[in-house]
């Protein structure tokens, strides 16, 4: 059942709203990654949400009009239409208020979800038109998908996606540095307002298969699972969309190939492990790399610290440094240093006190700057430097025998 | 006569303006209801290093920001070689402060230089093996060519400030307008900028900079340009670079010991 699902062998409907997931979910996945770089992942809640109340309006203008009020483009159209004021008011508040963006976002989510669900409340006693589904907007619904609506969905997604190719250089200009964007002469205002439309298509295309409260997760989690893996930027654009996109095919996928898996909250799960998968794995950005990399360094620096006491006589209490030591066969288990910990301990010092003069030469400055307390003089400096160091350090050298 | 004489004038008025890099008129900023930048007049020198100077919110950055639009002026406007800031666009580069981005951006120092090839590439070109030579060739003008490769986020602050600096050098600009180009970096990148400052203007470019640290105007620059939110002095080092111009703008905040130490032009 689970492996038809994935290959689409679950009949007509299930290959339709997995493919039409799949598309929505690259586009998604690209669309945020330029929110998220733009750090206003926040916006696209409200931009969800802000959407309910022109469902409500259009189903009322269409059945006011004598239809049944259940065309798709007809309540996609509406939702745009509310979900572009809701951007107006946040965009209004931020400039001409003392608002700032995150209390408008507040603001304008809680208000027009509000309304929203108040018209649907009204529509559900209405005796005209066909309202049962409505409320399936809230958080999507893939039963009895027609083939309109996926063709709707595809179109949506690959034009939205289109537009974001086209559009991705003053994107990334503006999200990185927006200063320097305005200063040669790109309309910061008017990218960032075409980066708020794209989502916006996004939401609006979505709105069918994930629901208006779970599409944020479609448009945040796959740009953010992403950057984990790359620091550049065209990379994580494409991962990003590779993520959405396997993240809602699988998602729709596998809710297919059971009677009550919901759509929508499936991909999110889906998408989810791949982020908690990354957030633990990712080599470089990852926890666990993290993990390692502190404990590397904490070794060295207590396998320093400890070479150090021991060239100086000093007593070692740290149990880890010991143990440390012990392990490396620099110290017997009684404490006292081998032969070999004693020369290691000796070329520790010796390092040291070259470093010092090192920091201490303004000549130096280079090498000095790379100075961390663990690294070994030689990889910084030449032989010929180092024995330069020696004569000035003094001490033996040249010894008649 | 006295008619005469005034059309005369107003015509050197107007030849000064068209002949500068960079000529800025009457300009005020505020940032809410208090001015950052009162009614300020300023015209560049071409081919010369001019030094922006003048205490912390003075509005040294606040001026340059006005004269190229990123912030939107109440009232003034400025040139750019004698022709309107939007026709001229493609002969200014800025440097923004470096605190201004974000420096864990996914991004890599040859990506960020490429943004300075913004205006060739277009919306839809492909990059092709010359825009990334030339891009490298940048980097290797600052002394960074080896990091190419680096997220930037690893870069020193001077490293950092090299890399913008090479994003300017590649959009092939002649006016080049820096904030703050040596605000916490090492001494190595600031030998690094100023020698490539100066090979810019032996290119016969225009460089303006907002600078901090008045010890080192004299070494670097050939005009200053002093402000505290009105204009209080411009011209040659030599001539504007005074003690009586340094009191106008800095008032107490500068120690007369300071100013003895420094290499002042006489007046």
């Amino acid at each position: 059942m689970w492996l038809e699902a994935l290959t689409l062998q679950l009949g007509y409907n299930a290959t339709l709203v997995t493919l039409g997931a799949m598309a929505l979910g690259i586009a998604a996945g690209v669309t945020g990654t330029f929110l998220f770089l733009r750090k206003r992942a926040l916006v696209s809640d409200a931009i969800s949400h802000a959407t309910l109340p022109g469902v409500g309006i259009a189903f009322m203008l269409m059945v006011a009009l004598g239809g049944d009020g259940r065309s798709l483009i007809g309540l996609l159209l509406g939702s745009a239409a509310s979900a572009g004021f809701g951007l107006l008011c946040i965009g209004w508040l931020t400039k001409y208020t003392r608002l700032a963006e995150d209390a408008a976002i507040g603001a304008v989510l809680s208000v027009f979800f509000g309304f929203g669900i108040v018209l649907l409340t009204i529509i559900q006693n209405l005796s005209a038109g066909r309202q049962a589904g409505l409320e399936s907007f809230l958080l999507g619904s893939t039963a009895g998908m027609l083939w309109n609506d996926a063709i709707i969905i595809a179109v949506g997604g690959t034009l939205t996606l289109l537009l974001v190719v086209a559009m991705r250089r003053p994107m990334t200009l503006v999200a990185f540095d927006p200063e320097y964007a305005a200063a040669r002469g790109v309309n910061v205002d008017r990218i960032d307002l075409a980066i708020m439309a794209l989502v916006m298509a996004v939401t609006v295309v979505g709105l069918k298969i994930v629901g208006l409260i779970l599409i944020v997760a479609m448009l945040i989690i796959p740009p953010v699972t992403a950057r984990f893996w790359s620091d550049r930027t065209d990379h994580v654009v494409i991962l990003s969309g590779v993520l959405g996109g396997a993240a809602a095919y699988i998602g729709a996928a596998f809710s297919a190939s059971a009677p009550a898996l919901p759509t929508g909250p499936i991909i999110v799960l889906v998408s989810f492990a791949f982020f908690a998968a990354s957030l633990l794995f990712a080599p470089g950005r990852g926890v666990l790399a993290a993990v390692l990399r502190h404990r590397r360094f904490q070794r060295r620096v207590h396998m320093r610290q400890g070479l150090l006491a021991l060239a100086q006589a000093q007593p070692i209490y740290e149990g880890y440094t010991l143990r440390l030591l012990k392990s490396a066969g620099l110290v017997q288990a009684d404490g006292v240093a081998t032969d070999r910990g004693k020369a290691r301990a000796a070329k520790a010092l010796r390092d040291e006190k070259r470093w010092e003069l090192v920091r201490a030469d303004q000549a130096m400055e280079g090498a000095a700057a790379l100075y961390d307390g663990l690294r070994d003089l030689e990889t910084v400096l030449t032989a010929d430097q180092i024995a330069e160091i020696d004569i000035k350090l003094g001490g033996p050298q040249g010894v008649p025998v | 006569m006295t008619v005469a004489l005034a059309t005369e004038q107003g015509i050197a008025a107007v030849d000064l303006i068209a002949e500068s890099p960079l000529a800025i008129r009457g300009m005020t900023v505020s940032y809410g209801e208090k001015p950052a930048v009162f009614s300020v007049d300023m015209t560049v020198a071409e081919g010369a290093m001019t030094a922006i100077i003048g205490p912390n919110g003075a509005g040294k950055s606040t001026l340059l920001k006005a004269a190229l639009g990123v912030i939107k002026p109440l009232a003034g406007q400025a040139t750019v070689f004698g022709a309107s800031l939007k026709t001229q666009r493609a002969r200014i580069a800025y440097v923004p402060q470096r605190a201004s981005v974000d420096w864990d951006f996914p991004t890599r120092v040859l990506d960020v230089v490429m943004m300075g090839l913004y205006r060739e590439l277009g919306l839809l070109r492909r990059v092709r093996a010359h825009h990334i030579d030339k891009a490298t060739d940048c980097l290797d003008r600052v002394g960074m060519a080896d990091f190419a490769d680096r997220q930037i986020g690893q870069l020193s602050g001077g490293q950092q400030q090299r890399v913008f600096l090479a994003r300017a050098l590649a959009q092939g600009a002649d006016l080049y307008l820096l904030d703050e180009p040596f605000a916490g970096v090492d001494a190595a990148t600031e030998k690094a900028i100023i020698s490539v400052l100066k090979s810019l203007i032996d290119e016969g470019k225009t460089v303006v900079a907002v600078h901090h640290d008045l010890a080192t105007v004299t070494e670097y620059f050939d005009h200053v340009f002093l402000i505290n939110t009105r204009k209080v002095a411009e011209g040659p080092v030599s001539e504007a670079f005074t003690s009586g111009n340094l009191i106008a703008a800095y008032g107490g905040r500068l120690a007369t010991a300071q100013i003895d130490q420094l290499d002042l032009a006489a007046g």
